[in-house]
């Protein structure tokens, strides 16, 4: 069918976790008459078990509706979606990028929460049109005027003619559709200039290779023509061009406010980072579209393989995540506790328990993470700089004339009561409060300025704990900041075990020491021998605890009927073993380097 | 001729001691009546199957076999006889109860063949006994014993028991002072091992008792062993001790991962290459046994592998330990073959003791064999 760019709609659903981004999607593909309700899989966006099990868009794609209008006309819609979350910023705000319009899911019983927020503005960013929808009314906690009016106040969009939807209910959604016609602008752009095309999605798959998502804001891109990637100057000849409705159906080409995708045998997502813009080899557009920037990790971490498990096929896992996910980075490196590994980085906490529940899930890989650190900056007394995210490799104190540690910019959005309880807490992370807004009446977004590893450490968790999960937070990184660092370091049997190693704040070493340790008491099992647990910064030990000596492990009974018993008994015992790393003489549960990392409340 | 062992279960007592997960049962006379009926049927059903076997060691236990009139004893042993080759018999050992025994049922067992008496005694401290709910005195013991040996039971065995709530050392010291003056030949002291599901570890659970803890427990254990040594008793199990000579013959059997049948409720045997296990409710039971089906829940085939774990892992409970001729001639290979890092690294432990023909645990190796018995496992 041969498209009108006036008749194309490019648009994004942006809306917090849970309040129902990815069940409108579904409703508007099964309005616009592509799908019946049997062929969808539910929530078809989210392909992924593990997106699917939190409720969270990881990894965007795009779809194409046709949807015919009450004016008689047929509209083309490109429904891209976003990630939600906000280690995945960078991907959200190019998504947008290849857009006109947003539309913006508020749920009517929980209003406007941060992550919402955070998304508004990088759509705001990019001079989108935004539609927004309240959500969930069908719930007898709605409360649609007020939610609307909170939108107004907060975000200052229109809300007057919002429609009032039920997603899950299939109510409304027509109103949805009819706005999306009138309301979002047409693309523009001229079909037979120089191609000038952003990818806002690339992912690998073993049958094609990379296929990009695109949107087409010059030109024309058709199989048989030279592309070049505009960041890396590397030349691809496209194989196969085409859209996504349920699946991949390819065409002739791809035009100017066009949004579809493009094979053209590219090895690895590493050559086709989302941002880029894709242009003609022979006949180049002159600037590239701007904002390409490389996505560089926050957060890092070991992940070892546990016991009996292969460090090559962990490699190979890696390697393949790698190739669908350009913002995983990884590279080997030892640990003498653990031994041959590799030091992940991850765009944030969230991205990093993805990879880690990924390669537990789909590789079946039994592997054990260290505590997540992030990059110091170590300035040494001969003025040489150095970045660290791996404690161990801290030069020695004696060499280090300071120590700088990456503060965000943090907005925790709550109702009022809970705002004794946040100042609290982000005192206890060495916060800097910054200012306190009121949304309504009980509602204020709170502003602080907070160390990133204290948000590392336990913060989501105690936040969740403290405001029964009503607060919403998001945090960006704000710059490097002069602090006052030391390395714990934990011994066990007096042994030191690098993969517990920590930088922590100097004020915060002596607790962080004793809980580990405390810790580390209930989770390894007691041995024939006495096994002191000490938390130390450099030569002096802070924190000492001891796993007494197990003095009795012995059937007294065995006769004929209690041999099989015996047997399952010692099966069990086996296959605990089986799950722990021996460091020195002591046998380490795996657990052991996950709870040292959670939070707990005392 | 092969020989095996057999084990008849008498799943019935006066009343459940606190402690006690066995599968046993206050006795009810029909209930019995029917019991003791098809048992004799389950052991007739082997007949066939164990017509290349001869009878070696026969021990009845439960439950209190000494609970139940004399007579359905004299019938069930006479069935066995009937039922099996008997030539080579060596030991037929009952549990008894003090409290249960009379000159009757004593003078009965003794003409029926029955030439060794376990008693569970667990303590001859009246206070521990009644708060661990067994029905009998110290008293109760006392007399009993001394019936058995006006009987002429020459071969008697006394269940004693430690790490009991609130018991003492002193405790322990004075019932064991007290056993050993009666010079019986044979005494298995057992630490209580609190198991799920009975009184005393609910009550444990609610902290309404206290237990000895963990050094109290091994401190018993050893001055027992030492106190008993001292007196002419050998330690051969880890909670077994006899005069030379009089060791149990059909626990050995278990030990030494020998054949043997376990009739009756919840039984478990060791024959033709596999163990296999007994319903454990009488419903099931009695109905497979009316229709002439063997009583059996389940089994586990016991390969080469298994065999020689299971050879290993019981082997150490015996305090000579694993004999390494007698595992070359029923294996074909040395122990070292396939246990060699598993004993270096024990020896190195100081949990085994690796000697020229045996491989044993070592006194902490005697509190700690889970740990070592663990890598025996394949």
């Amino acid at each position: 069918m041969q498209v009108k760019q006036e008749n194309i709609r490019n648009f994004s659903i942006i809306a917090h976790i849970d309040h129902g981004k990815s069940t409108l999607a579904d409703r508007l593909i099964e309005n616009t008459g592509m799908l019946t309700s049997r062929e969808m899989q539910e929530q078809v966006l989210d392909s992924m078990d593990l997106e699917r099990e939190r409720g969270i868009t990881i990894k965007l794609k795009a779809i194409r509706l046709v949807y015919k209008a009450k004016n008689g006309e047929d509209y083309i819609f490109n429904l891209i979606d976003t990630p939600g979350h906000v280690d995945f910023n960078y991907e959200v705000s190019r998504s947008l990028a290849a857009c006109e319009g947003a539309i913006l899911v508020v749920d009517a019983t929980q209003g406007v929460e941060a992550q919402t927020l955070a998304n508004v503005y990088l759509a705001i960013d990019q001079d989108l049109e935004i539609l927004p929808v309240i959500n969930k009314i069908d719930l007898p906690s709605a409360r649609p005027e007020e939610v609307k009016k909170e939108v107004e106040d907060i975000i200052g969009i229109d809300c007057e003619d919002a429609p009032l939807i039920s997603a899950k209910e299939g109510l409304n959604i027509d109103q949805v559709l009819e706005d999306i016609v009138n309301k979002i602008p047409a693309p523009t752009g001229d079909k037979n200039a120089p191609l000038k095309a952003l990818i806002f999605d690339s992912y690998y798959d073993s049958y094609k290779g990379v296929t990009c998502y695109i949107r087409v804001v010059e030109g024309t891109i058709k199989p048989g023509m030279m592309i070049k990637m505009m960041s890396t100057g590397k030349c691809f000849e496209v194989t196969e061009v085409g859209i996504n409705t349920s699946r991949h159906v390819s065409l002739d080409q791809l035009v100017a406010g066009e949004v579809g995708y493009v094979t053209a045998s590219i090895k690895n997502v590493k050559e086709a980072r989302v941002g880029d813009t894709i242009t003609d080899a022979e006949n180049p557009t002159e600037k590239p579209l701007p904002g390409y920037k490389k996505v560089v990790p926050m957060v890092y971490c070991g992940i070892y393989p546990a016991e009996g498990e292969e460090y090559s096929i962990i490699r190979d896992a890696l390697e393949k995540l790698q190739v669908n996910d350009a913002a995983l980075v990884f590279e080997p490196e030892t640990s003498a506790a653990l031994g041959f590994g590799f030091r992940c980085g991850f765009l944030g906490l969230l991205h990093m328990e993805i990879i880690q529940e990924r390669l537990e899930r789909e590789f079946d890989l039994n592997i054990i993470t260290t505590a997540p650190s992030v990059i110091y900056k170590v300035i040494k007394k001969d003025g040489t700089l150095l970045e660290i995210q791996n404690p161990t490799n801290l030069p020695p104190q004696a060499e280090i004339d300071y120590m700088e540690e990456p503060i965000v910019n943090a907005s925790i959005m709550t109702p009022t009561d809970y705002v004794g309880a946040i100042m609290e807490l982000c005192q206890n992370k060495r916060g800097t409060f910054l200012n306190m807004e009121y949304l309504e009446e009980t509602r204020v977004v709170m502003h602080y300025e907070l160390p990133l590893n204290e948000v590392i450490y336990d913060f989501f968790d105690a936040l969740k704990s403290k405001t029964r999960g009503y607060a919403s937070f998001d945090y960006e990184l704000k710059g490097y900041r002069r602090s006052e660092l030391v390395k714990l370091d934990i011994l066990i049997n007096g042994e030191l075990v690098d993969a517990f190693s920590l930088i922590v704040h100097e004020d915060k070493a002596y607790e962080r020491g004793r809980t580990i340790a405390e810790k580390l008491v209930d989770v390894i099992p007691r041995h024939q021998f006495a096994i002191p647990i000490q938390a130390a910064i450099g030569s002096k030990i802070i924190a000492r605890e001891t796993i007494k000596a197990l003095r009795k492990d012995v059937l007294a009974k065995c006769y004929g009927g209690d041999i099989s018993r015996k047997k399952k008994l010692l099966e069990k015992q086996k296959e605990g073993k089986k799950r722990m790393r021996s460091i020195g003489s002591v046998d380490v549960p795996q657990e052991a380097f996950l709870t040292v990392l959670k939070y707990d409340e005392k | 001729m092969n020989s095996f062992s057999l084990y008849i279960h008498i799943p019935f007592c006066e009343k459940k001691c606190y402690y006690c997960d066995f599968t046993s049962f206050a006795k009810n006379s029909d209930m019995l009546e029917k019991y003791m009926l098809n048992l004799n049927k389950e052991i007739k059903l082997y007949k066939e199957q164990l017509s290349d076997y001869s009878l070696r060691t026969i021990f009845i236990g439960g439950g209190t076999p000494s609970c139940i009139e004399h007579s359905y004893i004299e019938t069930l042993l006479e069935n066995v006889f009937k039922t099996f080759h008997m030539d080579n018999l060596a030991e037929i050992t009952l549990e008894a109860n003090p409290g249960t025994l009379d000159n009757k049922k004593i003078s009965s067992y003794k003409k029926i063949g029955i030439n060794r008496i376990s008693l569970g005694v667990q303590s001859l401290k009246d206070n521990l006994l009644n708060s661990i709910g067994r029905i009998h005195t110290s008293q109760d013991f006392k007399e009993s014993f001394y019936m058995l040996r006006e009987e002429g039971f020459d071969n008697i065995n006394v269940d004693l028991m430690f790490g009991l709530p609130h018991q003492k050392l002193i405790d322990l010291k004075s019932t064991l002072e007290e056993v050993v003056s009666l010079d019986v030949e044979h005494i298995s002291l057992y630490s209580l091992i609190l198991e799920e599901e009975t009184q005393i570890f609910k009550w444990y659970k609610n902290g309404l008792l206290e237990l000895p803890d963990e050094d109290l427990d091994r401190t018993m254990y050893h001055s027992s062993i030492k106190f008993l040594r001292e007196n002419g008793y050998e330690h051969y199990e880890i909670s077994n001790f006899s005069k030379p000579g009089y060791e149990c013959k059909h626990n050995l059997a278990y030990w030494k991962i020998k054949p043997y049948l376990g009739v009756g409720l919840n039984s478990h045997s060791n024959l033709f290459g596999k163990r296999f296990w007994n319903h454990s409710t009488f419903t099931e039971y009695n109905c497979l046994l009316e229709k002439k089906h063997f009583p059996v829940e389940g089994e586990e085939k016991i390969d080469r592998d298994m065999e020689i774990a299971e050879f290993c892992i019981m082997g150490l409970r015996l305090i000579k330990g694993i004999d390494k001729l007698e595992y070359r001639n029923r294996f074909g290979e040395d122990i070292k073959n396939r246990y060699d890092n598993v004993i270096k690294k024990h020896v190195h432990n100081g949990l085994i003791i690796d000697d020229y023909n045996y491989v044993k645990l070592t006194n902490k190796g005697l509190d700690l064999s889970n740990i070592v018995e663990v890598d025996f496992m394949p």
